[in-house]
This record gives C-alpha cells, structure tokens and sequence, in this order.
C-alpha cells in the first residue's frame, strides 16, 4: 500500500525512457504497481501520476478501463476460469461451477484466507486445451475437476512457486537495454547486455 | 483433397525451446534480416507486394499497400498487433510464445522497407509467458545486433519496445490499440479519412500488422515474393494459421494452403480437426471468430478463399478461427455467449453498439433462460438492424455499421445466424419456458 519503491522507480523511469511520449507508459508502470502492492493502490497510482506528469484521475480513468487491474485486493492467486464459446463447449460452466464450490466461493470473490480470487473470464486464447484457466495469467489447459482440485491443493502447498509467481507479477523476464538506435555501442554496454541474458535465462 | 506445403509459420513449432535465439539461428533465422538489410527498401516492399499477403489479423488488408500508403513524414513507427482477443482465436498466442524471433525479425525487415526508427510489439496482457518470451527474444536479438544501432553492419538503426496490454478486446482494432499504446482507454478512432498510415501513433504515419503477417515476412524476403504468391490462389495466396476449436477430436492450430484447402479439410483431415468428436455430426459452424456469420454443414466444402467467403457466402474467414459446433449443442445458448462477449466488451463510446449489445444479451438471455416471448425474435433483429442496418439472413459482406469500429457489426452476426438458421430452436425455448438441452 504504498508509492513505489526506490528500486521500482528506477525501472519505472527506465520504461518511460523507451518511449517518444512518456504517456505510453502508464499501463506498464500500473503493471509494476500491480506487481509491487498486489492490486493498483491509491498511492501507487498517485505515484505513477507524479512521474507521468498526469493527474490522478487521468491514471484512474485509464486504468478502470482495462479488465486486468485491480482497485481492491485480490487474493495471492487469480483464478481466471474461461467460459467464452470454445470452453463453453467443452465443459468450461462446468468447470466454473466446480471452482466455485471447491473453493466456497461464488465468481469474483475471495476465499476468506485470502489465498484464492475467482473469477469467470472472456477467450484467454487456449482454446485448443478448452476448457482452460490461468492462475495470475499463467495457463493450465484441459482442465478436469481433479485437475483442478490437484492444481488448488499445489498451489496452497506452494508446489508451483516456479510457475505462478504472485498475482500481479506479469513479466518475470526484464528489458535488458534501453534505446540504443541513437548510441554506438561501448564496452559497458554490451557487459549490461551479457548480465541480462543470464537474468533472462534464469527466468 | 487437403494439399500438404511446407509450413510457413509454423516449421519451427515443436522445436525444443523453439523461442530462443540459438534455436532461431539454427534454423537460418535472422538470414532475412541481413539479405533485406542489403536491398533498397523500395525492393523489400516491393517482395511483399508480389507475395500479396493479406493482413492476417481479420481485415485482411495487403500488407505491402499498407506499408505504401504510408504519409511520408518523419518519424514512422511500425506498431505489431498481438492483442489477439477473438474468442476462439489462439494462433497468435502460439507465435508469441513459440516463434517470438520470427515476429521480431519480420518486423525489423518491415521496420526497414517503411523507413521505421522504433517498432513498438504490443503483446496482450494476458499473455504473461507470450511477454516473457517476447521480451527476452528482443534481448537475444539487441545482444545478437540484430537491433539497435547500425544493424549488422547494414547503417539502418532500430530500436524495438515489447509493450504489454491491460485485458481489453478492443485493442484488437488498431486505433484503439494506438489509443492504448499512447496511455488512454482504448477507444478506436474515428476513420477514414484518416487511417494510422497518415495519422497514427504520436500523429505520425503508423504502420499496424498483425503478428501472423509479420512471421511471413522473413520466408517471403528469403523464398521470394513470387515463391508465396504461388501457394494459393488468386488473391488467397501463402498459407494461413487456422485455429480450429470446439467439438473436433483434435482442436488446435494448424497451417494449411490457402485456397485449396477446405472447411471439411480443416475440420474432418486426421492431420488436422480429425472429425467431430464422439462421432457426432456437425450441427454448423463459426468460419472465421465470433464476429462472423456462421455456416450450416452444406458450406463444409467451401474454400478457404477470403474474397470467396465474403462474396459468395457473405461471411468472413476473419480472426482465423473455425468452431464447429456438434448436434448436442444448444444453438440459443451458443448465440447468447458470444453476445455477453461483446456486450462485456464494448468500450461505449458509440450508443448502437454500448446499449444495443447489453439490451441484446438481456433478450438473449431471456430466451435461453426459458422466459422469452415471440415478440423477443422481431425484438432482436430490430435492435441488430439499429447496429447494422439492412443486417439479414443470408447474410452479405461487408455489413453496415453506425458506429466508429467493427465491434458494432460484430455483435448481430450470432444472433442472425442462429435465427437464420435455428429459429425452430428459438420458438422451443419459448413454448416450453425453457432450454430443452439442459
């Protein structure tokens, strides 16, 4: 609940480098709120709105417009069940419906551990796998409702750490670089690169 | 008969960790990008006119026209679409995650024939490992001097920002995800007469393609335009990644030659779809994502021909995407789940489409639910026909629209097509006050 800190302001500031209007970069700077506090807090966004130059209500006026962004907390886990017509023919209600009473909780609410957040979502785009979820945007496709009490009982146990980071972690890998078309390239700059490669290999 | 090509977009598709710069350069990747970097621009573009690929977001537009009606002004951004939101549509997802360097190397080769100075990859948010490995795909290829400053050598320096979205189908359009890549809700924009080519990201001349497009684009610089434009026929030429969904055995994406192939091929081939599940047969299906008319089995052995389908067939090949539909499916039901789609969807910017789709799910729902009236079905054509004017059964291509972008258009398609089709069904759900497939 809180501005961002000193080390998320630098990548902040990195990331509204990479474009000609620093505007461009507020969803990506809500996603680092969001990454940062778990769901997009009062002062978070002030803060974005501080660095963007951008009034408050500029901020929250886009970001109320985009479905992945929270204004109030969420459990560690987003549960997103697919129900649009790929799963739908495929048992995704189905699904739903087994969620919500394995969980104890109707669609777009939190367990009251505040562990899991469900929620019914529109196409997440594997619908070759229907029915699908994603648990903090991570996918799990053909979905059973052993699966799914399988995929409860490891998230609970911390099993998936690796897989699903908490929610509001979109990118575990990051830009290694920052504009570079204008600049010859220097000795430090390639060192920079090398260090990131291995970062983005680790992720 | 279904053709077999080599596949285009999808040769490195199961490659072990196929999106990573060594797996990319084992197979001859970024050779394009240098043998583009030594041609005029002018020849570039002019490899990509004669392959004549069309976009294959869902407008299909030329993507060599688009890049020449560019206004010529400085700067020009290139903008790559990978907010792929269509329901049922998920062959975009599969390049990202799976072939994220031919994405890159397409749009640096693009970057190059427009005269581009920075690309901006807009990847949708959801797509969390899509991002992840988009992002260290333009890593590897910074490190690698693929990007950056004087490229290879060449003296054409790029740069190439991966963007993420924020959970919004209407990014899909392209002015709204310019509005989005600028920072704002994504509301589309107004056009014509301005299209992003004259005033796009920032006011300046932008051009927009679709992931898919971009992975063509290193084949056709290395093969020839000439090489694609002999896939196909006609204006269908190359191959196209087609996500096939529903009751199939085996739903998934596969690339097939445009053209000489069909829906039954996409559907019924063992190689692809496989055939209706559980020996089942098919009831109808969705040709080309959820904003399409839909098609009863008689139209199985359509080609899979752009200008054919909307032609001769008025509907669209679209997004990309097939969802066939088995005997057991309730056709009202279907109908209404796509219309709670694009009611939950719609920016509401433009009252036909914000008030028509929320009052079409109500009905919508009303009827699946078993508490509809006989009035409901003359009550849905009308509210489609304020979206769509003149919108009917058969359908026709293009349809008209009162509103600022194709969400609008997008909506009556369902409920036409059940009505047109299934309207027995409609006045079953009436007479017994409820679905006779619960």
């Amino acid at each position: 609940m809180a501005r961002l800190t000193k080390e998320n302001e630098a990548r902040a500031r990195a990331t509204i480098a990479l474009y000609p209007q620093a505007r461009s970069a507020l969803v990506p700077l809500l996603h680092l709120v969001q990454e940062q506090d778990g769901n997009l807090t009062t002062d978070g966004m002030a803060h974005v709105a501080e660095l963007l130059e951008l009034t408050p209500a500029e901020v929250y006026g886009t970001a109320s417009f985009y479905d992945m962004f929270f204004m109030h907390p969420v459990g560690r886990y987003l549960v997103s069940v697919c129900t649009n017509i790929a799963c739908m023919l495929q048992g995704g209600y189905d699904l739903l419906d087994h969620a919500e009473e394995s969980l104890g909780i109707s669609a777009g609410a939190t367990t009251d551990d505040g562990v899991f957040t469900l929620e019914e979502v529109e196409c997440i785009g594997l619908c070759g796998n229907a029915p699908c979820l994603a648990v903090n945007w991570r996918f799990f496709g053909d979905v059973t409702h052993s699966d799914f009490d399988g995929l409860v009982d490891d998230l609970r146990a911390g099993r998936l750490a690796d897989t699903v980071p908490p929610h509001g972690t979109l990118s575990r890998v990051q830009r290694a670089v920052g504009l570079l078309a204008d600049t010859p390239p220097k000795p430090a700059a390639a060192k920079k690169a090398t260090t990131a490669r291995k970062a983005g290999k680790k992720a | 008969m279904p053709t077999t090509v080599d596949p285009i977009v999808t040769r490195r598709i199961g490659i072990p960790e196929s999106w990573t710069l060594r797996a990319y350069l084992a197979d001859g990747g970024y050779e394009a990008l240098r043998r583009a970097l030594t041609m005029s621009a002018e020849d570039v573009q002019q490899e990509v006119d004669e392959a004549n690929l069309l976009g294959r977001g869902g407008a299909g537009f030329p993507a060599g026209r688009k890049w020449s009606m560019l206004r010529k002004a400085e700067p020009v951004y290139l903008v790559v679409n990978g907010d792929e939101s269509e329901p049922a549509t998920f062959k975009d997802h599969m390049l990202i995650e799976q072939d994220p360097h031919a994405i890159v190397e397409g749009a640096l080769i693009t970057a190059k024939a427009i005269g581009a100075a920075r690309v901006f990859i807009y990847v949708r948010g959801e797509f969390a490992l899509g991002i992840e490995r988009m992002t260290q795909a333009v890593n590897e290829a910074y490190e690698h001097g693929a990007i950056g400053y004087d490229i290879f050598g060449s003296g054409f320096s790029v740069d190439v920002v991966v963007h993420p979205g924020a959970g919004a189908y209407i990014c899909g359009d392209e002015t709204a995800l310019l509005e989005s890549l600028e920072g704002k809700r994504g509301f589309p924009r107004i056009k014509p007469p301005y299209y992003p080519a004259v005033i796009g990201l920032y006011g300046a001349p932008t051009v927009v393609n679709n992931v898919e497009t971009m992975a063509n684009i290193p084949w056709i610089i290395t093969n020839g335009g000439d090489a694609f434009a002999a896939l196909g026929e006609s204006q269908a030429t190359g191959t196209r990644l087609f996500a096939v969904a529903g009751h199939v055995n085996r739903p998934g994406n596969y690339e097939v030659e445009l053209a000489k192939n069909s829906f039954r091929d996409l559907l019924y081939d063992p190689r692809y779809g496989g055939g209706i599940r559980g020996g089942k047969s098919l009831k109808a299906f969705i040709p080309g994502g959820a904003s399409s008319f839909w098609f009863g089995p008689e139209r199985i052995d359509f080609p899979l021909d752009e200008s054919k389908v909307k032609n001769e067939a008025g509907s669209m090949l679209g997004s990309g995407s097939v969802i066939a539909m088995d005997e057991s499916t309730c056709m009202v039901r279907a109908s209404w789940r796509l219309v709670r789609f694009y009611s939950r969807e719609s920016c509401g910017q433009c009252t036909p489409c914000r008030e028509g789709s929320n009052w079409l799910e109500k009905i919508m729902y009303r009827l699946e639910s078993g508490a509809g009236r006989i009035e409901d079905l003359d009550l849905l054509v009308d509210v489609c026909d304020n979206i769509s004017p003149g919108v009917g059964w058969p359908s026709k291509f293009p349809p008209a629209m009162t509103t600022i972008c194709p969400l609008g258009p997008s909506i009556p398609p369902p409920i036409i097509s059940a009505l047109g089709m299934f309207r027995d069904e409609f006045l079953v759900h009436i007479k017994d006050g409820a679905c006779p497939y619960d």
